[in-house]
C-alpha cells in the first residue's frame, strides 16, 4: 500500500498544454503514471500527444473525470488561474488536488481552502468541516508513491518503493532525503509545500502514514515558520506508533527574513528552527542536526526492525 | 513586504480609514515648513520597519514649527534597533482619550484570517496576548464571507469597545477588512486605534505587511518598496531576479537549489564552521531548479561582490536538473565573470546525472574549484577556506 495515491489512481494535469504541464505530464507518464487526460478550457476537444500517448483536453475538471474516471488532478496552471483551477476540482469532487503551482497570492489558498472546507462535512458533530477533495501544496512537488504512481514533479528515479514514508515542507530536501535513502526505499515520499496556508499538513501524513501497514517507519522534514511541526509533534506523542526521525531547516535564518519558500519566515521569537526541534524530540522524535545524519537515524531504525 | 507608518496610513486613507492629516519629510527644515502647513501642534516620527520607536527617542511632540525642526534634527539620522532613519511622518498632534488595539492577520495554524481587538491599546500586541489575554479578543474570519457591519460589530462587542464609540469602530473596522482584502495584506494592525475628546476614532499608528506574491495584481505596490535602505547586494540580486537574503557576520558564500536545501546548507555551514574559528554563512541564495550557466553566473556575481565572503559553497542536488548542466553551469559563469572570481568555489553535485557533472568539473579542472562529494565534508572544507583565508586577511 502507499498513502494518498496508488496504482490505481488516474491523473488528469490541469494546464497540461503549457511549458511546465507538458513536462512534467512527460515525466509522470515515463514514471508509470496513468496519466489519463488533461484541462484546458481554451483548448476543449483537442489532443495532446505526450510521451507517445495521445490526451484529450478537456474543458473542465468534471468532463475530464466523467470521461475518463480520474480521481487526482495535478495543477500546474499559473498562480493567476490557480484559485479558479482549485475551485473547479473541489466542486467536481475530485478525490486529490495537488497543486504545484508556486507564487499564489496567501488571500486565494485561504479562499480555496475555505470554499474545499465549506464543501466538505465536519469528521463529527461540532468539529470544524474538512474537505472532501484532498489538496496538497500550494508550492510543493507533489506525491510520489515509487514503483506506483507519481503526482507531480519529484523525479521518479530518485528511489523505488519501499517501507518509509516521508513528509516534507520542503522539494530539495525531499529528494536530497529520499538520495540519501535510495537503498532502502520508500512507500510514499509528499512535499506539501512552504506557503504559509497549505492544504494536506505533516498531521495529515502521519496520520495516513500511522494507518498504512507498508510504512514502518516516518521521516518528517519541516524549516522554520509557522507551528506545523510543533502540532506535529503533538500529534506524535499522542497518536504515532512507528518510530519518526525529524529535520528542521533554518537554524540560522535571521529573523523577520523570508528564506525563499513565502512560509519560511521567523516573526519575533515565533517560528524558529530551535522550538520545532525542541518540540520534537520532546515527543520522542530523534532529530537529526543534518540531512545525512537524518539518514543515518532512519537507517538504525529500519535495521532494528 | 513591510510598509512604513506612512504608507500604511496612505492605504488607510485610500480605504476610508480616519487617520490624521500629515506629510513625510526627509529634512528639518521640510518638518518646520510641514509643521507649519498643518498649523497645529505635531508629532514627528520617525519613520523605520521596527518597534520600539518612542522609547528609541524616535517620536517627539512639537508646538511650533521652530520646535518641529529641532526635533526633526534629533530624530532624522537617529539609529532604532539597526534602522537609520531617512523620513519623519509630520502630523496633527492629537488629544487622546483612550487607546485601543485591533489588527488583521493570517491564521497559519488555522488555515484562515483572524482579527484581534482589544479595548485595551498602546502596548505591543505580543505583551498584550501574554500579560492580559482575557482582554484580546481573537476572531477567526471566514475568508469567503469576510467581514460586513454586523460581523464588525460582533467583534466589537466581544473586544469590549465602550458603546458611545461602538458603531464607529464597526465603520472602521469594515473599511480596514476592505484594506486587508483590497490590498492582498497578510497583516493590518492599527496600534493605537484612539478616540479623541470629541469621541472620533482615529488610527493613530498603522502596521500593514503585503504579500509579495501578489503584487501581479497591485503594480502600484512596486512603488512602495524603499530601494534607500536595501541592502545593496540584495538590490542587486533582485534585479537579476535571484532569491537573496545577505546575512550578517559570515564568510562563507552560499549558492544551492531550492529554499528547503540552502536553508539547510547555511545550517550545516554554520555547524562546520564551529570547528574553523566560527566561520558562518554569509547569504542565502537559492538559484531554483533550472540552475542555467547565466544564472549562476548571475548568482556568483553577486556574491563574490560581498567582501565579507571568503570561499563560496555550491551545493546543488540534481532532482528535475541535472548536475552535468550545472557543472557546465558553473564552467561557463567562471568564464564570463574572468578574473573577477577570485575566491575558492567548493562544489557538491549529487543526484541525477552526477558522474557526469563531476567529470565536466575535473576536466575543466579550475585551480578556485574544489569539488567534494558529501553536503557535510564540502560545508567543511568552505568553512576550512574561509577560516584560513579571513586569517590571512
Amino acid at each position: 500500500m502507499s498513502i494518498f495515491l496508488n496504482e490505481n489512481s488516474k491523473v488528469i494535469v490541469q494546464g497540461i498544454t503549457g511549458g511546465e504541464g507538458t513536462k512534467h505530464s512527460t515525466k509522470m507518464l515515463a514514471a508509470g503514471t496513468n496519466v489519463v487526460g488533461g484541462v484546458n478550457a481554451r483548448k476543449a476537444g483537442t489532443t495532446v500527444t505526450i510521451g507517445g500517448r495521445n490526451l484529450m483536453v478537456f474543458g473542465t475538471v468534471e468532463e475530464a473525470m466523467k470521461e475518463t474516471g480520474a480521481d487526482v488532478s495535478v495543477v500546474f496552471v499559473p498562480p493567476k488561474f490557480a484559485r479558479a483551477a482549485v475551485i473547479e476540482a473541489v466542486d467536481a469532487e475530485i478525490g486529490l488536488c495537488v497543486v504545484i503551482t508556486e507564487g499564489i497570492p496567501v488571500h486565494d489558498s485561504a479562499y480555496f481552502w475555505a470554499h474545499a472546507c465549506a464543501k466538505g462535512s465536519a469528521p463529527k458533530p461540532g468539529a470544524p468541516r474538512t474537505p472532501r477533495t484532498r489538496i496538497i501544496g500550494p508550492n510543493c512537488p507533489g506525491i510520489i508513491s515509487p514503483g506506483r504512481s507519481n503526482a507531480g514533479i519529484i523525479p521518479a528515479h530518485i528511489a523505488g518503493a519501499g517501507r518509509i514514508g516521508l513528509v516534507s515542507k520542503s522539494g530539495t530536501l525531499t529528494y536530497q532525503m529520499m538520495y540519501e535513502l535510495r537503498d532502502l526505499g520508500f512507500s510514499t515520499a509528499i512535499g506539501i509545500g512552504g506557503d504559509p496556508i497549505v492544504g494536506t499538513t505533516h498531521i495529515d501524513a502521519l496520520e495516513a502514514f500511522e494507518a498504512d501497514p507498508e510504512t514502518a517507519a516516518i521521516v518528517m522534514i519541516g524549516e522554520i515558520g509557522g507551528d506545523a511541526e510543533e502540532r506535529a509533534a503533538e500529534f506524535v506523542r499522542a497518536n504515532v506508533t512507528k518510530p519518526v526521525v525529524g529535520y528542521v531547516a533554518g537554524f540560522t535564518a535571521p529573523e523577520g527574513k523570508t528564506m525563499g519558500h513565502a512560509g519560511a519566515i521567523v516573526s519575533g521569537s515565533a517560528g524558529t528552527a530551535q522550538a520545532k526541534k525542541e518540540a520534537l524530540e520532546a515527543a520522542g522524535v530523534e532529530v537529526g542536526k543534518t540531512p545525512s545524519e537524518t539518514a543515518a537515524l532512519m537507517r538504525q531504525i529500519i535495521a532494528g526492525l | 513586504m513591510d510598509l512604513y507608518e506612512y504608507q500604511a496610513k496612505d492605504l488607510f486613507a485610500a480605504h476610508g480609514v480616519p487617520v490624521l492629516p500629515g506629510r513625510t519629510v526627509e529634512t528639518a527644515d521640510d518638518a518646520a515648513a510641514a509643521a507649519a502647513e498643518l498649523g497645529t501642534a505635531v508629532v514627528v516620527k520617525a519613520q523605520v520597519k521596527t518597534g520600539g520607536r518612542g522609547k528609541a527617542g524616535g517620536v517627539k511632540l512639537a508646538q511650533d514649527p521652530d520646535e518641529a525642526r529641532e526635533k526633526a534634527d534629533a530624530i532624522l539620522g537617529l539609529d532604532i534597533k539597526g534602522h537609520t532613519v531617512h523620513r519623519v511622518l509630520v502630523t496633527t498632534a492629537s488629544d487622546i482619550v483612550e487607546e485601543y488595539y485591533f489588527s488583521f492577520l493570517l491564521d497559519r495554524s488555522n488555515r484562515t484570517f483572524l482579527a484581534m481587538a482589544s479595548a485595551e491599546g498602546g502596548m505591543e500586541i505580543e505583551q498584550l496576548a501574554v500579560e492580559r489575554p482575557d482582554a484580546l479578543a481573537r476572531v477567526a474570519i471566514d475568508p469567503i464571507a469576510g467581514v460586513d457591519r454586523a460581523m464588525a460589530a460582533d467583534i466589537v462587542a466581544r473586544a469590549k469597545f465602550p458603546a458611545v464609540i461602538a458603531d464607529q469602530a464597526a465603520d472602521v473596522i469594515v473599511k480596514l477588512w476592505q484594506t486587508f482584502v483590497a490590498e492582498d495584506a497578510t497583516l493590518v494592525e492599527v496600534n493605537p486605534l484612539v478616540r479623541d475628546p470629541q469621541d472620533k476614532i482615529i488610527a493613530l499608528d498603522g502596521k500593514v505587511t503585503l504579500d509579495e506574491n501578489a503584487g501581479f495584481r497591485h503594480p502600484e505596490h512596486a512603488a512602495l518598496v524603499d530601494e534607500r535602505t536595501e541592502n545593496p547586494l540584495e538590490a542587486k540580486a533582485k534585479a537579476k531576479n535571484l532569491n537573496y537574503v545577505k546575512l550578517d557576520g559570515g564568510q562563507v558564500g552560499i549558492i544551492g537549489n531550492g529554499a528547503g536545501l540552502v536553508m539547510s546548507t547555511l545550517d550545516v555551514v554554520a555547524y562546520a564552521g564551529e570547528r574553523h574559528g566560527g566561520v558562518k554563512p554569509a547569504n542565502f541564495l537559492d538559484i531554483g531548479g533550472g540552475a542555467s550557466a547565466q544564472v549562476m553566473a548571475d548568482g556568483l556575481d553577486v556574491i563574490l561582490g560581498d567582501p565579507d565572503v571568503h570561499s563560496v559553497f555550491v551545493n546543488v542536488f540534481g532532482g528535475i536538473t541535472a548536475c552535468d548542466a550545472v557543472a557546465t553551469g558553473i564552467v561557463e559563469a567562471l568564464q564570463i565573470l574572468g578574473d573577477s572570481a577570485s575566491k575558492p568555489l567548493v562544489v557538491r553535485l549529487d543526484g541525477n546525472n552526477v558522474i557526469e557533472g563531476r567529470r565536466i568539473l575535473d576536466e575543466a579542472n579550475h585551480p578556485l574549484v574544489t569539488q567534494v562529494d558529501t553536503m557535510d565534508n564540502a560545508a567543511d572544507k568552505a568553512a576550512e577556506l574561509a577560516a584560513a583565508s579571513s586569517q590571512g586577511a
